[in-house]
């Protein structure tokens, strides 16, 4: 990248449900963006915002509830549907054009007025085959996570650990909507929904309007102290169809791969100090980790019995509590970035972890069982 | 359930009518026929479940339409204990991708014709790799669910 693009300000607000209303949570989080970039509306240059019609059925389409709450009328505003960690690509790949100095990225979702994840979910099965036979994002995963316990010898007690360590960081994090100290046991005989997932190894269903205001090099020196700056991005989306893919071979590789090129990272073990990943059901973490290239396939199982990942470990893996903690659907794989960003920063508060971090992962998915994913790379 | 707060209760009914398109119909009207077809094609050989008009991989049109077996091998399996909108039937159910011998995708169905009440005793019976067989509706009107669910054999 010739012109680099960072990260200024990030605003996010919390997951639990809120008897605020959609257009009311979008404004508070633009504006508290601005205020901390020191920006007014006028400012901002274009928009870019992520969200996805199943989501927010219910209360009309985008137009009526995104561009007055995000300041975008009258400007180049641009909508991205599904998930939000490419709304940041986008307005980095803006910036980088040199037609704009700043952008504002924003994903809106506010989960707790929607049916539950898997009606919506079913939605994505197409109406004629698949939708039929009751093909939910939930009943993929569980394809997937018995799969990959078979394949790999992964038990169910090491998927729990996921679980038990995200839930349990999600206690320092004050946006986090679900959170606790619970056991491996508690996990387990949480009630088993679609075995072999059981309840809190599932995602919650909640709130999220989540912001980051990125500018040119430039400005970005101007606007902030510490600047973060988006090193690297890249995605990868496999087929539709479950039954054509397989489930333990997706493109998240390929997505780290083009990330990890552009950052110009050769050893994401060694050179990562932190990932923010998006694990809608717990044993996702581990299979994306060794995706990701931060342990070998099949050894993620040994990577969180290890305690490497935990928020005091060598490598921490989502000390935010991730997607399990909170799921603001379309918004979290923007959410993911921004906890990197305040890590990076050293204001994730309670949840900063102890180590330093110079680098760190962002990852979000979307689709059954990982058909989509997006990684980006944030650094100083 | 009732919030602590002023709400509005809204809900989306929109008809939609969407075409089946060729190659579809033909494969929903096998269902009627007690038939599943694939289609093969001509570029890596591959046989696609449900029929498809072209091969995604290669990109281009499919060739011959094959009745394909109706015994396939389960490849990946979950016990749903949940109701959710649009559920296929009451739960517990047994989502499952099967591959149906000689086709080189995996087909979404049930698995079924055993007691599904107790989970313990249907993990004892339950393995991925096992052999199932199509077992079909007597009233069928050209619908996946023409299928009641894939039997162990
Ligand atoms: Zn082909």
């Amino acid at each position: 990248m010739s012109k680099r693009v960072g990260i200024v300000a990030v605003a996010q607000n919390a997951g639990a449900e809120s008897k605020d209303n959609f257009y009311d949570q979008a404004y508070r989080v633009t504006k508290e963006v601005l205020d901390k970039a020191g920006l007014t509306r006028d400012d901002v240059e274009t928009i870019i915002s992520a969200s996805s019609d199943i989501y927010h059925g219910g209360i009309s389409c985008a137009n009526a509830y995104y561009w007055e709450t995000t300041g975008a009328f009258m400007k180049n505003g641009s909508r991205q549907d599904g998930e939000s960690l490419f709304a940041l690509f986008y307005g980095a790949m803006r910036i980088m054009t040199g037609r704009y100095d700043t952008a504002l990225v924003i994903g809106l979702c506010k989960g707790s007025e929607n049916p539950p994840n898997d009606t919506c979910t079913l939605m994505y099965s197409d109406p004629f085959y698949l939708r039929n036979v009751g093909l939910t994002e939930t009943m993929a995963a569980a394809f997937q996570m018995r799969a990959y316990m078979e394949k790999y010898g992964i038990t169910e007690e090491q998927c729990a650990k996921v679980a038990v360590k995200n839930l349990g960081n999600a206690l320092g994090n004050p946006y986090a909507h679900r959170k606790g100290r619970y056991t491996v046991e508690e996990v387990l005989q949480s009630p088993r929904i679609s075995d072999p997932l059981t309840e809190l190894q599932c995602a919650p269903q909640s709130e999220g309007m989540v912001a980051a205001l990125l500018a040119s090099e430039e400005k970005a020196k101007k606007l902030s102290r510490k600047p973060v700056w988006i090193k690297g991005f890249g995605s990868s989306i496999d087929a539709y169809d479950i039954g054509d893919r397989d489930l333990l071979d997706g493109q998240l590789k390929n997505a780290a791969a083009r990330a990890y090129r552009m950052a110009g990272i050769k050893e994401p073990a060694k050179e990562i100090d932190l990932a923010e990943i998006s694990e809608p059901y717990a044993f996702q973490e581990l299979m994306w980790c060794e995706d990701l290239g931060l342990c070998r396939a099949g050894e993620a199982g040994k990577l969180i019995d290890s305690g490497k990942t935990e928020r005091t470990g060598e490598l921490p893996v989502n000390p935010s509590g991730g997607v399990l903690a909170n799921n603001p659907y379309v918004s979290r794989g923007l959410q993911r970035a921004v906890e990197a960003y305040l890590q990076i920063t050293g204001q994730a508060g309670e949840r900063q972890v102890e180590k330093k971090v110079k680098t760190a992962l962002a990852h979000g998915t979307h689709g059954f069982a990982g058909q989509c994913h997006a990684v980006a790379i944030l650094g100083l | 359930m009732t919030k602590e707060y002023k709400t509005i209760k809204t809900e989306l009914r929109l008809p939609y009518e969407l075409a089946y398109g060729a190659t579809w119909t033909r494969f929903f009207e096998g269902m009627k026929e007690k038939k599943i077809y694939g289609t093969k094609c001509p570029k890596c050989g591959r046989v696609l479940v449900p029929a498809r008009s072209f091969c995604p991989r290669c990109f281009v049109d499919m060739g011959e339409w094959i009745e394909v077996s109706q015994e396939g091998k389960l490849v990946a399996w979950c016990y749903t204990n949940y109701r959710y909108f649009g559920m296929p039937t009451e739960p517990p159910f047994i989502g499952a991708q099967i591959n149906l011998d000689g086709t080189d995708v995996n087909f979404l169905h049930l698995i079924g014709g055993f007691d599904l009440s107790n989970f313990d005793e249907v993990r004892k019976i339950v393995k991925n790799g096992m052999k199932v067989r199509a077992e079909w509706k007597d009233d069928r009107n050209a619908h996946i669910m023409d299928i009641r669910y894939f039997k162990p054999l």
